[in-house]
């Protein structure tokens, strides 16, 4: 079986979950011998190859391909493809990096006018600039084009990004698709959703064949806010890596106090004004405890501001974006990792909390909740709760030490081999129909 | 017969490393070593030594008849120990020619004296010491750092002993007035003000090589034309600047070496002014008025205000979290941390973490090492946090270990007060693992229960204040009662 996948970042060039994910999924789904052929946006060259060299995932470049056009070809490319509309307004986007807002431009009205006699090449950056809108509809182009030369079975888009190449691969090709929830507009603007992406990420819910979320709390906004019928999703939880075998005892804690982080993207979604709020409040109690901010993101500067204001920074620190080995030595030398999202679709950050050996407080509005038995469960909103556990944990021995040794039992259980095995049931009766 | 008093600031921070979250604890050392002395070394190769030279043949050209001041901060004092000790010969070489006055400031350039009068007191005779020392010049006239300057402050300098200081010529406290005058303070009149004429100084240290201004090219016969334009009446022009406008602000290539070379033989000839040091001018011209300046003023960006250091959240405390270590630190004398604490003082340290972002904002970004000022105050406030440590640890460990000893050293003086600890002490030393103290301490609690039932009486009241949950002083109390 193939499988053209289309995502939009892959390890080590991630700026949040999904490219963990993806990297999971296709190396979980090698092992079924499942034959992958992951399309990104732009290859850096420097991305994890797969384990195992008998089944394999290629990485495809899309910056890589070229495409002719002359004047006639043009219009029976077009022809063979309809594509969505968007409008010409800015988009925000999933990322909070800066952006400007900026005209998007109707592809095909452009290169009907013109005709080229030299094959172009599109560049994509690949990363979340301000042109995101033009990107998206472009590498829908490109996919369009990959659709037409290679040779699959199904075809698997990961998150809105990508939804309209998936769509443009499905008109190309015929094969169904498979549009995968890794997070909604509504997870990531609140109620102040951008019209545009809703819009793109409803259209692609509706040209594809089968639906997957990454858990049931995302499985309901799809069903209540997008208006797809439940036997259309599937819910599949994500796992977590079992991890390279970390030289743990190389990770010294230097600070004598006890470290309480945070660890992820600085934005709305994630909930960091909840942390800093319970933070204040531990520290009115307990002044022996570090707290760690580690991330990047758009609130990240008010949050410095709020730590300043309230006069905590000498025990409230700020790391910036950590990079690989340094995240596991974050988490390693915590004692509590605290997750206060106002929504999130899964979260795979505290799984990797718990498989450092680090107790993890986690936001009752998150997918993995649904997963988790050994972590203790908060609304995000409820400061007061947050301060009260983190206390708790990191004062009752017994307590963490229990989270700690069950909660790892759990985590080790959770593995992308399960999360493929099911998507390639899902593949398999998907083909059947 | 009128004054031009040249004064020219010469300062360099000890600038911090990029010290981590994980650093906090594990390193202690602060300071990029590296960046400061090749930072230092280019200054002295652009600026220090090539304007230095043409002070030098300018002194030896005219004499007595040209005069300019410096004040050197004592972390530059330090890092030309340090680093260029050429540097520190040629300044040296000016002190000798008897034609330059150096100032006192505070030792880091500090905003000490917004917050802490002792810390201020401190830095300020420390730097007076080294200059001294150095220069063989006993510091007369002050500035205070950025010349950061109100009326309580100025208050402060004056009961120093200082005899004038300078500050900056700010429209909105001279009003209508001209800065070409003395003034004095307005609460101590004995304290002279000489304030400087930003529009002459700036002419020559900001906009001396922008095409875009209407006077580019500035010559001296310009200038000379501008001075001979000031109302006749007008006494003392002041011409401060930083010394480092010569060679990195303004780069040789502009001809601002050539300018000054020029400068002073055109004003002795062409116009009615003098050169003279600060004391001069303010030996020599009488006080028009005080000045009322009840918010601080400085000579920093538009505003001529404090918005450069503080202000803003980031700055302001990590400025509280700082000074609020000001009462450990008084009983500390731990050589390192005593260092770390003057260099963590320097006001460029804040003047980083500010969010002005206009045209202001421009120079301040230039000389910015970080990318932002969060990240500045994240850098900041990490080296504190682990100072802090240290300085906690000291202060715990020095209680435990040291007060026993120092009551065998200074047993007049402290002995009374500190009878009622004594009775603590020895269980506490007890404890702290060294048993090798018991005996000493046993021998102390012999002498002190003689002279604590001799003066018991007295200090009842004090005694029962302090005293702790400790039965052994209970017991001994309640005995002598009886």
């Amino acid at each position: 079986m193939k499988v053209l996948m289309f995502g939009w970042e892959f390890p080590p060039h991630i700026s949040g979950g999904l490219g963990t994910a993806c990297y999971g999924l296709t190396t979980g789904l090698a092992k079924q011998k499942v034959d992958v052929l992951f399309v990104l946006p732009r290859l850096f060259g420097d991305e994890e190859k797969s384990k195992n060299g008998e089944h394999d995932f290629r990485l495809k470049n899309a910056s890589d391909v070229t495409i002719n056009f002359t004047g006639t070809n043009t219009e029976e490319f077009w022809k063979k493809i309809s594509f969505m509309e968007v409008d010409s307004v800015l988009i925000p986007y999933m990322n909070p990096q800066e952006y400007y807002n900026i005209l998007s431009k109707e592809f095909g009205e452009k290169f009907q006018r013109k005709s080229y006699i030299f094959s172009e090449r599109f560049e994509f950056t690949g990363k979340y600039g301000n042109n995101l809108m033009d990107e998206v509809m472009r590498y829908a182009l490109v996919a369009a084009k990959i659709a037409d030369s290679e040779t699959f079975d199904l075809i698997h888009a990961h998150d809105w990004l990508t939804y309209p190449a998936g769509i443009a691969a499905k008109e190309v090709s015929g094969k169904p698709l498979i549009v995968h929830v890794h997070a909604t507009e509504f997870d990531r603007s609140g109620e102040n959703i951008n019209q545009y992406v809703y819009d793109i990420e409803r259209k692609g819910m509706e040209a594809a064949d089968k639906v997957i979320t990454v858990s049931s709390f995302t499985k309901n906004i799809v069903v209540n806010r997008y208006g797809i019928p439940p036997e259309k999703i599937e819910v599949v939880h994500n796992a977590v890596d079992i991890g390279k075998e970390k030289c743990y005892d190389t990770y010294k804690k230097h600070v004598k106090e006890k470290v309480v982080t945070f660890l992820g993207r600085v934005t709305f979604q994630k909930g960091p004004d909840y942390f800093v709020e319970s933070a204040y409040k531990v520290l009115q109690y307990d002044s022996n405890v570090r707290f760690v901010m580690a991330g990047k993101g758009d609130m990240l500067y008010r949050m410095i501001r709020r730590v300043a204001q309230l006069g905590i920074s000498t025990k409230f620190h700020f790391t910036g974006f950590l990079e690989g080995n340094e995240v596991d030595e974050l988490l390693y030398i915590s004692d509590v990792y605290v997750m206060p999202s106002v929504s999130e679709p899964f979260g795979i950050s505290p799984l990797e909390a718990i498989r450092s050996n680090t107790p993890v407080i986690i936001s009752k509005q998150s997918g993995v909740a649904e997963v988790l038995r050994h972590a203790i469960k908060v609304d995000f909103w409820d400061v007061d709760a947050l301060a009260n556990y983190i206390y708790g944990l990191l004062h009752y021995d017994a307590l963490s030490k229990m989270f700690i040794k069950y909660g790892k039992e759990e985590v080790d259980n959770l593995l992308w081999d399960d999360v493929a095995r099911k998507v390639n049931t899902i593949y398999q009766e998907i083909l059947v129909k | 017969m009128r004054a031009i008093c040249f004064y020219f600031q010469v300062h360099q921070p000890f600038r911090l490393r990029r010290y981590r979250f994980f650093d906090i604890s594990n390193d202690h050392h602060y300071f990029d070593d590296y960046a400061n002395r090749s930072i230092l070394r280019k200054v002295a190769e652009k600026c220090y030594l090539p304007m230095n030279n043409v002070l030098l043949d300018l002194i030896k050209e005219y004499g007595a008849n040209f005069k300019v001041s410096f004040s050197i901060s004592g972390t530059a004092l330090d890092q030309f120990e340090l680093y260029a000790p050429d540097v520190l010969k040629s300044f040296q070489k000016l002190a000798n020619t008897g034609s330059v006055e150096f100032l006192a400031e505070t030792y880091s350039h500090s905003l000490s004296a917004l917050k802490d009068k002792n810390e201020f007191t401190r830095q300020v005779t420390q730097q007076a010491e080294k200059i001294n020392k150095l220069f063989g010049q006993k510091p007369k006239t002050f500035r205070n750092t950025e010349l950061i300057y109100s009326d309580a402050i100025g208050e402060m300098v004056a009961n120093l002993g200082f005899e004038q200081m300078l500050t900056e010529g700010a429209k909105h406290i001279l009003g209508w007035r001209s800065s070409n005058f003395l003034y004095c303070n307005a609460i101590n009149p004995k304290l002279k003000l000489l304030l400087k004429n930003y529009q002459l100084s700036d002419d020559i240290a900001f906009r001396f090589s922008n095409q875009a201004w209407s006077s580019f090219p500035l010559t001296t016969d310009k200038y000379i034309d501008w001075l001979n334009n000031i109302n006749p009446k007008e006494e003392v022009v002041n011409l401060f600047m930083d010394y480092e406008t010569f060679g990195e602000h303004q780069w040789a290539d502009s001809g601002i070496f050539e300018f000054m070379r020029h400068l002073p033989g055109k004003v002795l000839s062409n116009t009615n002014f003098k050169f003279k040091t600060p004391s001069e001018v303010a030996a020599g011209l009488q006080p028009v008025s005080p000045i009322h300046v009840p918010f601080p003023i400085s000579w920093a960006d538009e505003e001529r205000d404090l918005t450069a250091w503080l202000g803003n959240e980031l700055q302001n405390d990590a400025f509280e979290k700082l000074y609020s270590l000001s009462e450990l630190i008084k009983d500390c004398d731990d050589e390192n941390l005593l260092k770390d604490w003057k260099y963590l003082q320097t006001s460029d340290h804040f003047y980083y973490m500010c969010t002005k972002w206009f045209s202001d904002g421009d120079v301040h970004k230039y000389f910015n090492p970080y990318d932002s000022p969060y990240e500045a105050f994240i850098n900041f406030m990490n080296i504190l946090s682990d100072f802090i440590e240290r300085l906690e640890n000291y202060s715990s460990n020095k209680k435990n270990v040291d007060k026993p000893l120092n009551k065998l050293e200074n047993k007049e003086k402290k002995l009374p007060l500190k009878k009622v600890k004594k009775t603590k002490e020895p269980k506490k030393v007890v404890k702290a693992k060294s048993t090798a103290k018991k005996s000493v301490v046993e021998k102390k609690q012999a002498v002190k229960k003689v002279a604590i039932k001799k003066k018991l009486e007295v200090k009842k009241v004090a005694a029962k204040k302090t005293s702790t949950k400790t039965n052994s002083s209970s017991i001994t109390k309640s005995k002598k009662k009886k």
